[in-house]
């Protein structure tokens, strides 16, 4: 209990700070798989000329929160620095046997379904040290999911400020309209990390993000 | 022959393992988050479907998911639930209804909700569009 408060009491100071200087902590959340570490390298090759994470086409690549700190983006003349918090993603089932579908051996795949488990419960952890948050979703999926709904309902109940972003629109079951559709009150803008198409309009609508976090 | 009699055996078989479990709104109105977690992650442990009237907020769907998480690699056979909220949310209401829906939120929660939660091994998906939700059981 003690410790719980002292590290609840260290994680503000650190948000504090870091507000001061003029950075924004900015996470990354969403289902496995969605492209948020794309998303995140994306930005950062934009922006440093450099990776953040490794990306996979297997779920649960991304088992452990991490971070890219004094990433300064720039759009019509005004500069942010930031610090990109690239988030597991948040499932509400992990089956080791799933792993294995992809050529992994059984000791493996149940290793790494252990490490997404745990990549969960700390991606869920860190949802109250954000300043602002980028959930991204898959836009060839149904956006309708609980896990979607619940991300979001906690921001909002955090009064963390939320942009949506469809990822994968160079591919062509992309629909942002669906997801427009199921979160009407929130700002949408459908982007691929992998080609960079669209990437203007999300810096654009990241400043505007930035305003309502400040 | 003899097969299709086997197949038909299971499928039997099958239909008898599945529990649909309703819990009406009043079961878990007076608890706190850690009880309500208890009581649906006791039931779906006993690999039965909760039909909830009524749905959990933002913040104790988190708590359901950690304490979900925990439980994966600690119980056997056990890989996590499926969930899914059916509300009437997405519709167009005028201003006297909304004031109207809110205070009866206020005062009795959200019944015109329902929530379904299931142990993975037994729920494949939940196909959800606004208006309806869809089961996809796994065969076993």
């Amino acid at each position: 209990m003690v410790i719980r408060i002292i590290r609840s009491f260290a994680k503000r100071i650190f948000s504090a700070i870091l507000r001061r200087k003029g950075k924004i902590k900015l996470g990354f959340y969403g289902p496995p798989n969605v492209g948020k570490t794309s998303l995140a390298n994306r930005i950062c090759q934009d922006w440093l000329g450099e990776d953040l994470g490794e990306v996979s086409r297997i779920p649960h690549e991304t088992r452990k929160v991490q971070f890219k700190e004094k990433v300064l983006i720039e759009k019509n003349g005004k500069k942010i620095e930031f610090t990109l918090i690239d988030t597991p993603g948040i499932a509400t089932k992990v089956d080791f046997e799933n792993f294995m579908k992809f050529g992994m051996k059984k000791k493996e795949a149940q290793r790494r379904a252990k490490e997404a488990t745990q990549g969960i419960i700390e991606a869920i952890k860190w949802l109250d040290d954000m300043d602002a948050v980028i959930v991204v979703l898959d836009a060839t999926t149904n956006p309708y999911s609980q896990v979607n709904i619940t991300i979001i309902g906690n921001l909002v109940a955090r009064k963390i400020p939320v942009l949506i972003v469809g990822n994968k629109i160079d591919l062509k079951r992309a629909n942002i309209k669906k997801i427009e559709a199921a979160f009407p009150e929130y700002d949408v803008v459908g982007i691929s990390a992998k080609t960079g198409k669209n990437m203007d309009e999300f810096y654009e609508s990241l400043f505007k993000l930035v305003k309502k976090a400040k | 022959m003899v097969r299709k009699i086997k197949s038909k055996k299971r499928t039997s078989s099958s239909t008898k393992d599945l529990t649909i479990h309703f819990m009406p709104y009043s079961e878990i109105a007076h608890d706190n988050t850690i009880e309500k977690i208890k009581k649906i992650l006791g039931i779906v442990l006993q690999n039965k479907i909760i039909i909830l009237q009524g749905r959990l907020k933002p913040e104790e769907e988190t708590k359901l998911i950690e304490n979900t998480m925990t439980l994966i690699g600690n119980i056997k056979g056990f890989q996590g639930i499926e969930i899914a909220t059916l509300s009437n949310d997405s519709e167009h209401r005028g201003l006297f209804e909304n004031i109207r829906r809110n205070i009866a939120r206020i005062l009795v929660g959200e019944r015109d909700v329902i929530t379904i939660i299931g142990p993975a091994s037994i729920v494949k998906e939940i196909k959800k569009n606004p208006k309806k939700i869809e089961l996809m059981l796994r065969r076993r």
